[in-house]
């Protein structure tokens, strides 16, 4: 059976893609490199879309309007963003829901723990891997033939145009082609590299754990990009990056290995020192900054500590925090030296300026005179049991990208491929030039898939029109 | 107030203080993680009850057992189920701790064991009950003259000839209260020890009205948006709940069926056989067809099930009590198609010995699990109107 488009990912971008073009009656061949029980990428471990919204709607509260999420995106980016691209994926946030609803997907109010998103995210009811199966069944159901295990190592092009992509020695041709297969994330040497080598001759990214699939090796980026010379976008050290759980496994830790009780205590690095204001703002505005943070760190690793105060105020963790009825059994513990641990606390609890502590709200809790300083839910850490929970940097997803437009076209030299599309964390980096802010990965995944999907089932019809097609 | 929570707390200390069993610390292990992930809140009652808790002692990890409707949602849309490493799969961890409960409450205690071979324990009850009802009929029917055991006034087709009604009564009455007692016991037993770990607060009418409406309308089945729960894949379906509907409204009906006769009986004199279209009788067909239709779906249904959701090792129970209900219900309507023929007796015997057998194993198989069901809707639906006690900051 001939291929109109040929979709390479299984992930949300990628199934938005496949399902759009399969809507427009293309014939939709999709490769994911993962096997089926792991199918669908980091999309499975997401759980919410950024939605622009000016008045209440069904799971979300109040309005978020186009203009607050854009000065939301462009605080977290620092400016690295493209405004037009962006507001492209804004606006189509506010209106796509009603056809995720028509391929299965369900939503549900903000879970408890993330209520302080109820206005400005759709949560997937059971989450992202939900939302994949639905997606797939969705797809299965239009015609769209999936392959799974099918991992694609290059492709053929000329002139910009796309003619075939390989799988080992197999060679699958289509009339047009959307990318969509993912960061380079789960490849650590290339993270290594892009890392290098700091002034204290480490290698700060042997320390990295991946907080999603082990299955974006970036092969089709690196082969764009060195191999076909496709324009790029963004700094391959510039990622999705949080602290977690440094027992977390390597890969697809997820949602859970997070550590929410940064803001409630103090975090302290392998030298028993604190590094960073940990009340700069509420956890989740700034979740999202701690994972470069404790990367530059000695050693990449980082203790968040705590007392018996903050017990149930936070997000449970997945694994018991270390224990211990004082703070210099907690410093053994965790293998950082007594007297500097001991002096810190010590330190940061004199320098504590108890107000009415409220942790709903930018409190008046602070520190004076101590650096740095903690401005807002400092309270002495003083009350037994104490617990400390060791983190390293996770990445969830990689910046680096392919260079695109508002039809999502690939680009050489800066002219728009007819018939290669990119979507998902491959273009994610147009967006987002650094920084998170949560449900973003997924809109932006969303509104550049359906957009692929719709541009590439159009080149694909105008390819066939005009007889170019050849090379099957 | 404050000493309710003190007794409370005594008793959740208490129950902490008990050690898990391998079955229980696997729903705790499996919890801890599913309370870092929540995704899943939205499925059924499970999740946010869970997120009322930061630990899971023993108390917990029955109540949230028996909260579970195994309805896999949860298992597909689980970003940690195996082959994940973490090997989540709370159906199943649930289901092998209820089918501990079921034992661990089960009364008197020495016959909770029989849940462990809860197939044999079935197959022995109705080979034992036919045998019976077959070694009676023989005694009764020796004398063909009519002038044996069974009244020779009773009219032409009537069970009675066979069996007469004081000899049914004699028979089932003792066995069903002692069935009633045994679940009654149980479930008290579970309700005491649940209690305490869910707020202790005591139950009013608005809970008990929901939990009934969410235990008839089989809630936890429709997989939190109405399109239903999973059996074969990752696909939504309402069958499983429309069969379980059609299972247990039919086993409503024939109750019901059974509950009139006996009021015709005692109170107004008239003797069965009745005959179309007379109350008992559209009752009791209503009944037999639903139930004959919504076992051989679930039936039908546990057979395409998921691997992953099924626990192996309460197949035989979970068939066994289709099987019997089934038998029950196909046996009772042969009965009234072959009610003048000479095939009446020993189908008569079949029906009776399988309704025997169905009563006995009551407390004791997969009846049970609508008691224990109910009872943790019960208990949640107080719980969730307490306050929670965990206050999450960024809430």
């Amino acid at each position: 059976m001939e291929t109109d488009v040929l979709v390479i990912g299984g992930g949300n971008a990628a199934l938005c893609a496949a399902l759009m073009a399969a809507e427009a009656g293309a014939r939709v061949l999709l490769l994911e490199a993962a096997p089926r029980e792991w199918r669908g990428g980091n999309s499975a471990h997401t759980r919410n879309l950024r939605c622009m919204h000016d008045a209440p709607q069904d799971v979300l509260t109040g309005r978020y309007d186009e203009e607050e999420y854009w000065q939301d995106l462009l605080k977290v980016t620092g400016g690295q963003t493209d405004e037009h691209l962006a507001r492209l994926v804004i606006r189509a946030s506010g209106t796509c829901r009603p056809w995720m609803r028509q391929h299965g997907v369900h939503f549900q109010p903000s879970l408890s723990g993330a209520l302080h998103t109820a206005r400005t995210n759709a949560f997937f009811m059971g989450g992202g891997k939900a939302l994949v199966n639905a997606y797939y069944r969705s797809a299965e159901a239009l015609g769209v033939r999936v392959r799974y295990q099918t991992p694609v190592d290059r492709i053929e092009l000329a002139d910009g145009r796309f003619l075939a992509a390989y799988c080992g020695g197999e060679r699958i041709a289509a009339r047009s082609c959307v990318l969509a297969a993912g960061g380079f994330e789960s490849n650590r040497e290339w993270l290594r590299d892009a890392w290098g080598q700091n002034a204290r001759g480490e290698w700060p990214a042997e320390q990295f754990l991946i907080r999603g699939t082990r299955f974006n090796q970036g092969t089709l980026l690196r082969h764009l990009l060195d191999d076909h010379g496709a324009d790029r976008i963004g700094d391959p050290t510039q990622a999705h990056m949080v602290a977690i759980d440094a027992r977390a496994p390597l890969y697809d830790g997820g949602i859970c290995t997070r550590i929410d009780c940064v803001s409630l205590g103090v975090v302290v690095n392998r030298d028993g020192e604190r590094f960073y204001d940990e009340g700069e703002d509420f956890w989740p505005k700034r979740y999202a900054i701690w994972g470069r943070l404790v990367a530059q760190q000695p050693g990449q690793i980082a203790y968040s500590i705590i007392d018996a105060n903050a017990i149930g105020r936070f997000m449970p963790p997945v694994f018991p925090g270390i224990r211990a009825e004082s703070l210099p059994d907690l410093a053994q513990q965790i293998g950082v030296d007594v007297a500097t641990f001991t002096r810190t606390l010590a330190e940061y609890n004199a320098a504590c300026r108890v107000g009415s502590f409220d942790h709903t709200a930018l409190d008046d809790c602070h520190t004076e005179s101590l650096s740095p300083a903690k401005t807002h839910w400092a309270r002495p850490i003083d009350t037994p049991p104490f617990y400390a929970y060791a983190v390293r940097p996770g990445v969830t997803f990689t910046y680096l990208g392919l260079k695109t437009d508002e039809t999502a076209a690939v680009r050489f030299g800066g002219k728009p491929s007819r018939n290669l599309f990119v979507a998902g964390e491959m273009m994610a980096g147009n967006v987002l030039g650094k920084g998170y802010t949560a449900g973003v990965g997924m809109s932006i995944g969303t509104a550049f898939g359906r957009i692929a999907g719709t541009q590439a089932a159009r080149a694909a019809v105008n390819s066939s029109m005009g007889g170019e097609h050849g090379n099957a | 107030m404050a000493t309710l929570e003190q007794l409370t707390r005594d008793a959740r200390a208490l129950a902490a203080g008990e050690p898990l069993t391998e079955p229980e610390s696997e729903v705790s292990r499996q919890m801890q993680i599913c309370n870092a992930c929540r995704y899943c809140e939205g499925f059924c009652a499970v999740f946010p009850a869970m997120t009322r808790r930061l630990e899971f002692a023993k108390a917990d990890i029955h109540f949230l057992a028996n909260l579970c409707h195994n309805c896999g949602a949860c298992l597909h849309a689980c970003q940690y189920a195996p082959p994940h490493e973490f090997a989540i799969n709370v159906p199943r961890a649930m289901a092998r701790v209820r089918g501990q409960t079921y034992a661990d409450f089960a009364w008197p205690a020495p016959l909770g064991r029989l849940y462990q071979r809860a197939g044999l324990t079935l197959a022995l009850a109705l080979a034992v009950s036919l045998a019976l009802f077959l070694a009676l009929a023989a005694a009764t029917q020796h004398p063909r003259s009519g002038a044996g055991l069974a009244s020779g006034g009773n009219a032409p087709g009537s069970f009675y000839n066979v069996f007469p009604h004081n000899l049914l009564v004699g028979m089932f009455a003792p066995v069903m209260l002692f069935v009633m007692s045994a679940l009654a016991i149980g479930v008290w037993r579970f309700w005491q020890q649940i209690t305490p770990a869910t707020s202790g607060a005591a139950l009013t009418l608005p809970p008990a009205a929901e939990a009934a409406g969410n235990a008839l309308r089989l809630k936890y089945l429709d997989g939190g948006h109405g399109e239903g729960c999973h059996n074969a894949d990752d696909a939504y379906t309402l069958w499983r709940r429309r069969a379980h509907h059609a299972t247990f409204y039919g086993f409503m009906l024939c109750f019901a069926a059974t509950s009139v006769a006996t009021l015709y009986h005692y109170l107004f004199g008239w003797v069965a056989p009745y005959n179309l279209p007379s109350l008992p009788k559209l009752l009791g067909v209503a009944g037999g067809v639903l139930l004959c239709v919504g076992t051989a779906g679930l039936w039908q249904l546990h057979r395409r099930r998921h691997p992953l959701l099924t626990e192996p090792a309460q197949a035989p129970m979970d068939l066994g009590f289709i099987a019997l209900l089934f038998l029950t219900s196909s046996s009772g309507l042969a009965l009234w198609l072959c009610r003048s023929t000479p095939a009446m007796t020993p189908v008569l015997c079949l029906h009776l010995g399988a309704v025997m057998a169905l009563f006995i194993t009551m407390p004791y198989g997969k009846f049970a699990h609508g008691v224990f069901r109910s009872a943790a809707l019960l208990r949640h639906a107080v719980e969730r109107r307490q306050p929670n006690r965990i206050g999450l900051g960024e809430d």
